[in-house]
C-alpha cells in the first residue's frame, strides 16, 4: 500500500513529552505572546465547530470576572469518534499542559475534565497521571485539575449541556448567548475545548506557531487526528494533515468497494463515491470531529440512515419541539415510504421537516440531523424506497 | 432500608450538599446498588434539601442513571452503525440463550442485565460492549459466550 498521497503526521502521539520544560519556556511569554502564537498558528476547535481556539482564549481572558474556568470535553459521543479516548490513554499528560497553558492564559484556578462515563475504565490510570501532573507543575502554576463523570447522555458533548450536567443539573442546552466565553460554568467566563484542541494548543508552545501552519490549507491549519472506522481494512486512529481530498482518502482507507463515506459522525454529511473527487476534508470542504466511516456497496444507506436516527431519537434532550418531534417523525416518515405505506415523494416532505429542524433546534443536536438526513436520502433516494 | 441511607449519608459528606454534587452523589449510588431505588432518591432529596422531582428528572434524563433494578454486572452492547454491520445482533442472541434473559431483561440470580446502549466509542474493534465499566471489543460469539461465562462462574 502506498502511503504518498495522505500526509502521515506525528506530532500528537510522539511520547518524547518533556511537559515541565516546555511549560516554563511557555510561561517565560507574557499572555498576550501566548494567544498570538495560538492565532498565528490557525488552530481551530477539533470537535467539530471550528472556532478559532486562539480567540476563545481571547475572549475570555477579557471578560472581567473574579473567576474563571477551563474546561476540557472528554466526552466524546459522536459515533465513530473514539479519538479522544486514545489521547487520554497515550499522552494525558500532554492534555493536562494544554489546559495549563490556557489557565494561565486566562487565569484560572481550576480546569476540569469531563469525561463520558462509557470511558469510567479509564479513570485509575488518569488519576496516577494527574497527580503526577499536579506535583510536577506545583511551583510554576496555581492550578488544579478535577475530574468530572458523565453518565452516558451524548448531548452533554454540547457545551452549554456539559455546563448544566457539571452544575449537577440535566443536560439541557442552555440560550445562546451568552456564549461560554461570557457565561459558562457557574456562569463565569469558561473556556471549553476538545481534549485533541488541548493538545494542538500545547504542541503549538512547544513547536512554535510556524511547524503547525506549515501542514494544511488557509482555511484548515494543521493535522488533526481521525477515527476510520467502518468497510475499512485499516481500521483506527491517524493523524492525518488537513485538506486531503477524499477520494486519496478511499484509495488508502478503502476496501476498494467503497460506496459512500460519512465524514463527521451521524451529525455529519455522507459522501458518495460520485463525489469523492471534488470533497476536501477540513472546514472549506467537509468539517469534521474525526469520524470517518466507510461503507462499501453491501451496505444499505437505509439502515445506515434509520441508525442514526434512532440514535437521535434517543439521545435528543427533549427540551425542544423541532429536535424531540422532528426526529420521531423522521423515523416514522422512512419506515412508511419503505414499507410503501407512503409514496417515494412523501421524502421531500421530509426534507423540508429536516431544514426546518435545522432552523429552529436549539442547539447542534437538532440543527444537525439535517446534514446526514439530507445527504443520505439526497444521494440514495432509491435505496430508501425499494 | 438503612444500607441505602448510611451510603447517601457518605455520599454527602464526602461530595458535599450543593445542587453542584448531585451527579456524584447518584453516580456513587450506582456504583454500589447498580440502580436509584426510590428510597435512594428520596433519601438522596433529604439530605440535599431538594424536590424529590428534581432528583428524579435529573437521575432520569442519565442513560447510565438506572433507576430500574439492574443486576450485579449490566452488559450493554453498543448498537450504533459500525457494531450493527459488525454482527452485533448475533452478539446479543447468543448472550440471550446463553443467561436465559432477552435485551433489557435481569437474570433470576439478579447477577446480569443485558441492555443495548449507544455509541461506546470502539468503532475500529466492533462489536463491542460495556460489562459494568469494563470495555471489552472485537467480538466474535465465541469470545462473548466466553468471557459472560468467565462473570458468572468466577466473579
Amino acid at each position: 500500500m502506498t502511503y504518498n498521497k495522505l500526509k502521515r503526521v506525528d506530532l500528537i502521539f510522539h511520547e518524547d513529552c518533556e511537559c515541565r520544560q516546555v511549560l516554563e519556556k511557555t510561561f517565560a511569554k507574557s499572555n498576550d505572546e501566548i494567544v498570538n502564537d495560538i492565532l498565528e498558528s490557525g488552530l481551530k476547535g477539533r470537535g467539530g465547530a471550528g472556532f478559532p481556539t486562539g480567540l476563545k482564549w481571547k475572549f475570555t481572558a477579557e471578560q472581567p470576572a473574579d473567576e474563571r474556568f477551563v474546561i476540557c470535553n472528554a466526552d466524546e459521543g459522536e459515533p465513530g469518534t473514539f479519538k479522544d479516548r486514545e489521547i487520554l490513554f497515550k499522552v494525558p499528560s500532554k492534555v493536562f499542559s494544554g489546559m495549563a497553558v490556557c489557565a494561565k492564559v486566562i487565569g484560572a484556578k481550576k480546569g476540569y475534565i469531563y469525561l463520558r462515563g462509557e470511558y469510567r475504565f479509564l479513570l485509575p490510570e488518569l488519576r496516577k497521571a494527574l497527580d503526577a501532573f499536579h506535583r510536577d507543575i506545583k511551583d510554576l502554576l496555581d492550578f488544579e485539575i478535577l475530574i468530572q463523570m458523565g453518565s452516558g447522555a451524548y448531548i452533554c458533548g454540547e457545551e452549554s449541556a456539559l455546563f448544566e450536567s457539571m452544575e449537577g443539573k440535566r443536560g439541557e442546552p442552555r440560550n445562546k448567548p451568552p456564549y461560554p466565553t461570557v457565561a459558562g460554568f457557574r456562569n463565569k467566563p469558561t473556556v471549553i475545548n476538545n481534549v485533541e484542541t488541548l493538545v494542538y494548543a500545547f504542541m503549538i508552545c512547544k513547536h512554535g506557531p510556524l511547524k503547525f501552519k506549515e501542514l494544511g490549507t488557509s482555511d484548515s491549519r494543521g493535522s488533526k487526528v481521525f477515527s476510520v472506522s467502518g468497510d475499512t481494512p485499516i481500521p483506527g486512529i491517524y493523524e492525518l494533515e488537513l485538506g486531503m481530498s477524499l477520494d486519496n482518502f478511499v484509495e488508502e482507507f478503502g476496501d476498494g468497494d467503497t460506496k459512500a463515506v460519512q465524514v463527521g459522525g451521524a451529525a455529519g454529511f455522507c459522501v458518495p463515491r460520485k463525489k469523492l473527487k471534488e470533497t476536501i476534508i477540513g472546514f472549506e470542504g467537509v468539517p469534521t470531529g474525526g469520524s470517518m466511516k466507510v461503507f462499501n456497496s453491501s451496505r444499505s444507506m437505509y439502515n445506515v440512515l434509520h441508525n442514526y436516527l434512532e440514535f437521535f431519537e434517543e439521545e435528543s434532550c427533549g427540551q425542544c419541539t423541532p429536535c424531540r418531534v422532528g426526529c420521531q417523525q423522521l423515523i416514522k416518515g422512512i419506515e412508511a415510504v419503505k414499507k410503501g405505506e407512503r409514496k417515494g415523494a412523501y421524502l421531500d416532505q421530509l426534507l423540508k421537516l429536516s431544514d426546518t429542524m435545522k432552523i429552529a433546534s436549539k442547539c447542534g443536536l437538532g440543527q444537525s440531523v439535517a446534514n446526514s438526513f439530507s445527504s443520505i436520502v439526497g444521494n440514495f433516494r432509491e435505496e430508501m424506497i425499494y | 432500608m438503612p444500607e441505602v441511607q448510611e451510603l447517601v449519608k457518605s455520599l454527602a459528606d464526602k461530595y458535599g450538599r450543593k445542587r453542584e454534587n448531585l451527579l456524584h452523589i447518584l453516580q456513587g449510588i450506582v456504583e454500589q446498588e447498580r440502580y436509584l431505588s426510590d428510597t435512594a432518591l428520596t433519601e438522596v432529596a433529604r439530605e440535599l434539601d431538594m424536590s424529590a422531582a428534581q432528583v428524579y428528572g435529573t437521575a432520569t434524563f442519565y442513560t447510565f442513571l438506572d433507576t430500574e433494578p439492574r443486576g450485579k454486572y449490566v452488559i450493554r452492547v453498543c448498537r450504533t452503525i459500525t457494531c450493527d454491520m459488525k454482527g452485533k445482533n448475533q452478539i446479543i442472541q447468543a448472550i440471550e440463550d446463553s443467561l436465559k434473559i432477552k435485551l433489557g431483561e435481569t437474570s433470576h440470580n439478579k447477577k446480569f442485565t443485558l441492555l443495548e446502549t449507544n455509541c461506546l466509542g470502539w468503532c475500529h474493534e466492533g462489536p463491542a460492549m460495556l460489562i459494568n465499566d469494563q470495555a471489552y471489543t472485537n467480538l466474535n460469539i465465541d469470545k462473548a459466550i466466553e468471557i459472560i461465562t468467565d462473570y458468572a462462574t468466577n466473579k
